[in-house]
């Protein structure tokens, strides 16, 4: 057919590039409704979903952006790198997988912490983030954790935690347990010195760091549809056998039960956490 | 596979050996620096003794928390109840004597037979369980009286009900409680020292851990079905994460290795419940004498150095 030559089927190639990848959705389409949106359309709608109000993961740079005042923040202990005291090796070696992961994520491992203000309120962030190896908990994550509690004792500030976590890193083994009680004892000591801690959940919070420091804020909030459970839905189901709930672990869930203070949107968290750094700075 | 890493030490060994101490103590001290990490190497359990450390902290005659209970404590008195929900069979407290002084024990019970197992829940607890060891941990600071606890857990439970009780938190308020405690306390992990289940309770001045118990972050079942996508492949996960005592020893996780019998604790509860009442009293003597706040200062203080980070 001559007639067609040169011409572009568009309904053809639309139909084509539409076909879903088998399993896995584009990170910016909403597993909520399914609106698909351009990366600056999503950011500067705070990651949130316009059309249904799903809350995308973070990366911990961009909530820093999103929660400080601008170039307030000065990052703190940035050099810390994992070692490998294990010489630990699944189906690739463990600092194959670190360097692999900083070269992704640009960050150094899972959480990041420094210096900030929130509408001029000083504090101590923590942030966590989820693509650097699921957010997991190692030495570097419990001892950047820790030296925050101590620089937020010590410049007489709150400690903001926003967390993102599978939970421990397995890798590290026994000594990834140990920063559950390592941060724990870190708080316990800002506490002592008067200090106070604001805990965020964000999607998703589980495992070793749900059962350590991200439980203990003087304050304890969550983002909507935030998963934050000690088990995972999938090990829960196949342990037990149970059908389980809709919101199993989700932060509405946990909010009925009583294990949150305030599920906060989004576009809330800078104003609710400056709210609550002014009524602690009151004392 | 000492191979490599053994070979290594032992040419930087002869090497140094070799040298004329023109830098006097200080290369003297790096040749015993050598000979002993050459030492632990030799010492360091392979694979196949990791194995078997996994298989008889999870025998099923293996003595059980109460099993000890009976042979170290006189007197004991069971608590029940966490005062807010319910009882969890999973995790026993209590009061008893030990040299007639009066202490509070508390401790994950598994059980014998099918029954008994299905009542106490495999010895994975319930939130209310780590209520109800708050309850007791805060009991025995009210009163002066250390704190005994015994470590013997798959992990905490990962159920529905668990969850809406708040399992996390539950477990984070347990170690917080034990960080806060002026009174001395050690804790002994006796079987499968499972996650944070395990941790909960084990946030002690002394870490003791049996010769063939394991402590470690995961399960090996759970660690291979992640990393390898295979549980049948757990003996190669628990080779990599080294959960046996001498690792934790190694890794300053625990304080000290109570030996057991030959064979394993099994082969002779008694004189197992021998060794680690021995290994007891030994840590509440170092701790006994130590000043409340001094004592909390170094429990806190050994938590804040545990971890490896790279050298920059």
């Amino acid at each position: 057919m001559s007639s067609g030559q040169g011409r572009v089927d568009v309904e053809v190639e639309s139909k084509r590039a539409d076909e879903p990848v088998q399993g896995k959705a584009h990170p910016n389409t909403c597993p909520g409704c399914g609106s698909h949106y351009r990366d600056d359309e999503l950011a500067n709608n705070l990651r949130v979903c316009p059309h249904c109000g799903h809350h995308f993961r973070v990366r911990a740079r961009e909530r820093i952006d999103q929660l400080a005042d601008p170039d307030s923040f000065v990052e703190e202990d940035a050099e810390l790198r994992s070692a490998d005291p294990l010489g630990f090796f699944d189906l690739r070696p463990y600092t194959e997988r670190l360097a692999e992961a900083e070269i992704d994520t640009g960050l150094g491992d899972a959480i990041v912490c420094g210096a900030a203000a929130i509408e001029g309120e000083g504090c101590r962030l923590a942030v966590m983030d989820f693509a650097f190896m699921g957010g997991s908990m190692g030495s570097v994550v419990g001892e950047k954790f820790v030296r925050a509690c101590e620089s937020a004792a010590a410049a007489r500030v709150p400690l903001v935690s926003v967390a993102a976590s599978g939970g421990a890193r397995m890798q590290e083994g026994i000594l990834a347990l140990m920063q559950l009680p390592k941060t724990v004892c870190a708080i316990e000591e800002l506490h002592e010195a008067g200090g106070a801690m604001l805990s965020v959940l964000t999607h998703p919070t589980t495992g070793g760091v749900l059962a350590s420091y991200a439980s203990l804020g003087d304050v304890v909030l969550a983002e909507p549809g935030a998963l934050m459970s000690f088990a995972g839905p999938r090990v829960v189901a196949q342990t037990t056998r149970e059908k389980l709930p809709d919101d199993f672990g989700l932060a509405e869930s946990n909010y009925r039960f009583g294990h949150l203070d305030a599920i906060v949107p989004r576009a809330d968290l800078r104003p609710t956490l400056a709210r609550l750094l002014r009524l602690f700075g009151k004392s | 596979m000492p191979g490599e890493a053994e070979m290594r030490l032992r040419a930087r060994l002869s090497k140094l050996a070799g040298m004329k101490l023109l830098q006097g103590t200080k290369l003297s001290g790096e040749l015993e620096r050598l000979q002993d990490q050459l030492e632990r190497l030799r010492a360091e359990p392979s694979a196949e003794e990791i194995w078997t450390s996994v298989e008889l902290a999870r025998h099923q005659d293996r003595p059980y928390t109460l099993d000890y209970v009976e042979r170290i404590l006189e007197d004991f008195f069971e608590l029940h109840g966490d005062r807010g929900r319910a009882d969890d069979p999973a995790l026993v407290t209590g009061l008893g004597s030990l040299d007639g002084r009066t202490v509070v024990l508390l401790g994950h019970q598994k059980g014998r037979d099918l029954k008994e197992r299905t009542k106490r829940n495999f010895g994975m607890a319930y939130p209310e369980g780590y209520r109800k060891a708050i309850r007791a941990m805060s009991l025995a600071d009210r009163h002066g009286f250390p704190l005994i606890a015994m470590i013997d857990t798959p992990g905490a439970y990962p159920g529905l009900a668990a969850e809406q009780h708040g399992q996390g938190g539950a477990i984070a308020r347990s170690q917080a409680a034990m960080a806060r405690l002026s009174v001395p306390t050690v804790a002994c992990v006796i079987g499968e020292g499972g996650s944070g289940g395990a941790v909960a309770v084990a946030v002690a001045d002394r870490v003791l851990m049996q010769q063939h118990a394991i402590y470690s972050v995961i399960s090996p079942e759970g660690c291979a079905a992640i990393l390898w996508r295979d549980a049948a492949e757990a003996r190669k996960a628990a080779a990599a994460f080294k959960p046996d005592a001498a690792h934790c020893l190694e890794l300053g996780v625990i304080d000290r290795i109570v030996a057991e019998p030959e064979g394993g604790a099994h082969t002779d509860p008694d004189a197992a419940a021998m060794l680690l009442e021995q290994g007891i009293r030994d840590a509440l003597e170092e701790i006994d004498a130590l000043d409340p706040v001094e004592r909390r200062r170094q429990r806190r203080a050994k938590y804040r150095v545990m971890g490896v980070l790279a050298s920059s």
